[in-house]
């Protein structure tokens, strides 16, 4: 691809990358503060469930320097959604800005605005509450018991039985389950659990807001859905959407937790009532227990298989816990299915039901997988228990089994996000190759199942084979504008949403190649809800193909605008011209520069901008594939395991810039192996999170990760921009079943509950009658 | 309580409450490249260098700094250009959302300043107590082995000097 382009394919030098490095003020904390601005401290519930019986605000509002102090008393009642999702959002509207019964540990009380963050943190100890402690609903089983404490008792119409604690219900069905598993020559049936984790952006939730000269409100937010924002904060505080604007700047991280509009509503609402500029940073400890988490889930999965290892039969069946709200809950829950169950779509027969639950346990919301991570690490540990059953190698039963390009899977239809999906065809699929140099780089016919031991540790070797997508079909919309500037640069404003990925990069680089400009010609700008078009945002492994769609339609239009100037200058016939290198040129060789053409349109003769806008709503969603390879050793003394070779094939479409989607890859890998193995919320018997800081929830340091390796595959897709897919998510999917796999390849257990701690590594070895102790 | 110290060469003299750390007085002075990620030592990124050595300024009281020499981020990059561990870093790929390369690349001066041509071991050990979300660490690792053999190949040291003999 690197010789078919000029810019895209090539790791060009990212367009923020100077400032980055020199440490420039370009992140919300950084910019300047504003005189008379107030800060913000929260007080939140110590309680899982609750309900605030009185509220005494009087000390806190007396304190010296204490401007505001905000609860449920005094602030708009109506329910919404955290979700940023598109609008109508598909999560239930069971929040209020502050609520007399608190659901979760960290659940908003009260917040306070004071000139110093020390007395707005001060004020808070100054405020009496008085709960009415209720009886909590602490797992999946507790909330769906009969006569189970309800979380949410009043109403919730758009939950969907929340008189059941259930938040949201999925279900698609093909064929007949039942009689596919019945005729089956060979089934398995596989229970996994999972655990809550959290996203840890280093840069916590982080906005300011002030209003501008005409009193107008600006929200400066590191959120990854500024224009979701926006309509989500207008609606709750009735603010007219014209009355606010969203900055984006610098985003340092978000992976699905900045999906979420958790804390824009107190800035918007402090500087609407008081006037003045004011900020609030979520604490280390406020990210971990009042911000949103990884849904955990049980998931069972019944597979039925012919003697050739052909399945016939997949039965998915979804527990989830959603926590206090509905955030994201059917649309995780959904993605469960509907991004695992088509990667292997020969089956006739498949069912999946789900449901999301409420408990009075943290959030749960959109976290980088999006149910997928869930979904494929049980289905995945199934197809290996299918191999075994069958006496067939994993690799054979994956190639024998999993979609081709033109394939297509009854689940694409049945099931959307939180509606009926999109009926798909795979425009392109590399996973053969994936699975072909993935193998053949790890090892897999030398290694696997020869149990290599040294002293107590005993190696293994697993993989797992994962999908995703590419934004939401015919739900997902980028804009993209360029206009030529008089020295032939452009100026290239997305909606797109760059949380830290580069996406600004290689947005530019697509419009680059198109108007074949070098990419510092390019001037970026992103995410300003007054300055650039619109964007759902930065979610759903969408920016690449939905934003880069709309980019590349919009260069397209403003290439023609320069050839149809260039053909007045030429007096030529448009389209016998050719553009390259910031020329036009006609078949005589006759040719103008862009700056000269951009003189003559702003000044000259026929004067007009050029310029273009242009949108892209994809109708499919072609989904990356990764085959996955991992060594691992595990030691049978203490259950330890140490990831020793981590190996990723990738099939992305074309990489626009090829570092950085092998970053996405090595970075969503090394979060997986954090999760996988140690990476826990940790609530304790009362629904208190134990994990307070990052020394308590333990992110991989480099000491802790090998040296993880991306191979991006030769692929081309014929409907992304230049062939382009998708890559941000894909990789955290991968380590739960390939780590799980490997161990079982070592040492026989079969790892169904996360995260894989020494401790239950070693009980799984002494129950098999194979740990240290047992002889 | 007034503190006087030399920030990125230039002598500096700050008023300051007690209990100030040195996070939010370099910060305060405008280097907002010392990032507050965690606010107890946990994250690094709010590494600077103190008499060369990185160390968590959110640990540290401003006080402490007293005489003593500080190096932030914005202290790398010369009227030149870019240091050598900026542009490494950078041409590696191992910029993300760039709020941990701060912190990383003062770890990593300190870190070529010790251990000239460090192994990967040595890296990641020398990046221990720095973390990123967003890279899995391998093209920052990359980044700062490609910015050893650029600095031994000029035969400059992480300071810009000309290496001394020893």
């Amino acid at each position: 691809m690197a010789e078919k382009y000029e810019v895209v394919g090539h790791n060009e030098r990212r367009v923020d990358g100077t400032a980055l490095v020199t440490g420039k003020p370009v992140f919300v904390a950084d910019l300047p503060e504003r005189p008379g601005t107030l800060h913000l401290a929260l007080l939140t519930s110590p309680h899982a469930h609750a309900r605030i019986r009185a509220i005494d605000t009087a000390r806190a509002e007396a304190l010296d320097g204490v401007a505001l102090v905000l609860t449920h008393e005094n602030t708009p009642d109506r329910t919404y959604t955290t979700a940023g999702q598109g609008y109508p959002e598909p999560s239930p509207y069971d929040t209020r800005m502050f609520n007399p019964k608190v659901r979760f540990v960290g659940d908003r009380v009260a917040a306070v605005a004071a000139d110093s963050l020390a007395t707005a943190r001060a004020a808070l100890g100054l405020i009496d509450v008085e709960y009415e402690v209720l009886e909590p609903v602490l797992s999946i089983d507790a909330a769906l018991a009969e006569g189970a404490p309800l979380v949410h008792d009043e109403p919730c119409p758009d939950a969907w039985d929340a008189e059941h604690n259930i938040a949201a219900y999925s279900e698609a069905v093909a064929g007949d389950v039942e009689a596919g598993l019945a005729a089956a020559h060979t089934t398995v049936d596989v229970t996994i659990e999972t655990h809550y984790g959290q996203h840890v952006p280093i840069e916590p939730h982080v906005v300011s807001s002030y209003l501008d000269e005409h009193d107008r409100l600006v929200l400066v937010s590191s959120t990854q859905v500024p224009f979701h924002a926006r309509r989500i904060v207008g609606r709750l505080l009735d603010v007219p959407i014209h009355r606010i604007r969203v900055i984006k700047p610098r985003i340092g991280g978000g992976f699905g937790v900045k999906q979420e509009i958790l804390i824009e509503d107190l800035l918007a609402l402090t500087t609407l009532r008081t006037g003045r500029p004011a900020t609030m940073s979520y604490t280390r400890e406020q990210e971990f227990h009042a911000s949103r988490t990884r849904h955990p889930m049980r998931i069972r999965v019944r597979l039925g298989a012919d003697e050739d290892g052909t399945l016939q039969a997949i039965d998915m069946d979804v527990l989830s816990n959603t926590g206090a709200y509905g955030t994201h809950s059917l649309t995780v829950l959904s993605n469960v299915g509907s991004k695992t169950l088509p990667l292997y779509n020969l089956a006739p027969d498949v069912r999946f039901i789900g449901k999301a639950v409420y408990t009075n346990l943290p959030v749960a919301g959109a976290y980088r997988g999006y149910g997928a991570t869930q979904g494929q690490y049980a289905m995945e540990v199934a197809i290996d228990q299918l191999a075994e059953a069958l006496g067939m190698d994993a690799l054979e039963l994956r190639a024998r089994n999993h979609i081709r390009t033109g394939g297509t899977s009854p689940i694409f239809r049945a099931l959307g996000e939180g509606r009926e999906g999109v009926e798909q065809t795979v425009s392109s699929c590399e996973l053969e190759a994936c699975i072909e140099i993935g193998a053949d780089r790890i090892g897999w016919a030398t290694k696997r199942g020869r149990r290599h031991r040294e002293g107590s540790w005993v190696h293994g070797i697993g993989m797992s084979v994962h999908m995703q997508g590419s934004g939401i079909p015919l739900i997902d919309m980028a804009a993209a504008s360029i206009k030529l500037n008089d020295d032939g640069s452009i100026n290239l404003d997305v909606g797109a949403t760059d949380l830290g990925t580069g996406s600004d990069t290689v947005l530019g680089q697509i419009a680059a190649e198109v108007l074949a400009l070098p990419l510092e010609k390019v001037i970026v700008t992103s995410s300003d809800t007054d300055r650039t078009p619109f964007d759902t945002g930065a979610y759903a492994s969408s920016t690449t193909y939905v934003s880069g769609t709309a980019v590349q339609r919009a260069a397209v239009a403003v290439r023609d605008q320069l050839i149809a100037a260039a053909a007045e200058m030429l007096d030529a016939d448009p389209t016998t011209l050719e553009v390259a290198s910031e020329r036009v040129s006609d078949p005589d060789g006759d040719s103008v520069s862009f700056e000269k053409i951009a003189l003559r349109a702003l000044y000259g003769e026929n004067q007009h901008q050029i310029a273009a806008t242009a949108s892209s709503v994809p109708e499919s969603s072609p989904p990356p594939f990764i085959a996955s390879f991992a060594e691992v050793a595990v030691d049978t003394d203490t259950g330890q395991i140490r990831v020793l070779d981590y190996v990723v094939a990738a099939d992305c479409g074309t990489a626009v810039h090829p570092k950085l989607a092998e970053g996405q890859i090595e970075g969503a890998v090394a979060n997986g192996i954090g999760y996988a193995l140690v990476e826990d919320l940790a609530i304790d018997d009362r629904g208190r999170p134990r994990a307070i800081d990052l020394g308590r929830y333990k992110i991989p340091a480099a000491t802790d990760l090998p040296r993880i390796e991306t191979i991006l595959v030769d692929s081309y897709d014929p409907t992304g921009p230049m062939g382009a897919k998708s890559i941000a998510e894909i990789g955290i999917n991968a380590p739960l079943p390939t780590i799980a796999n490997a161990v079982h390849d070592a040492t026989g257990i079969w790892l169904t509950e996360s995260p894989f701690t020494s401790e239950r590594v070693l009980q799984a070895l002494r129950a098999q009658g194979s740990g240290s102790g047992t002889g | 309580m007034r503190v006087s110290f030399t920030l990125n060469g230039t002598v500096t003299q700050a008023e300051v409450p007690p209990g100030t750390t040195l996070m939010e007085l370099l910060r305060g002075l405008g280097a907002v490249s010392v990032k507050d990620g965690c606010a107890r030592g946990d994250c690094g990124s709010c590494a600077v260098l103190l008499d060369g050595r990185a160390v968590t300024a959110c640990l540290l009281f401003a006080g402490q700094v007293e005489g003593r020499q500080v190096r932030t981020a914005e202290g790398l990059a010369d009227e030149v250009g870019l240091h050598p561990l900026q542009q490494a870093v950078l041409d590696a790929g191992g910029v993300q959302c760039g709020f941990c390369t701060p912190g990383i690349l003062m770890a990593a001066v300190d870190l070529l300043d010790r251990i000239p041509d460090p192994t990967e071991a040595q890296i990641r050990e020398g990046l221990a107590g720095n973390l990123c979300r967003c890279t899995g660490y391998v093209k920052i690792v990359d980044g700062i082995r490609d910015a050893a053999a650029m600095l031994a190949a000029t035969g400059r040291t992480t300071d810009g000097e000309e290496a001394g003999d020893g």
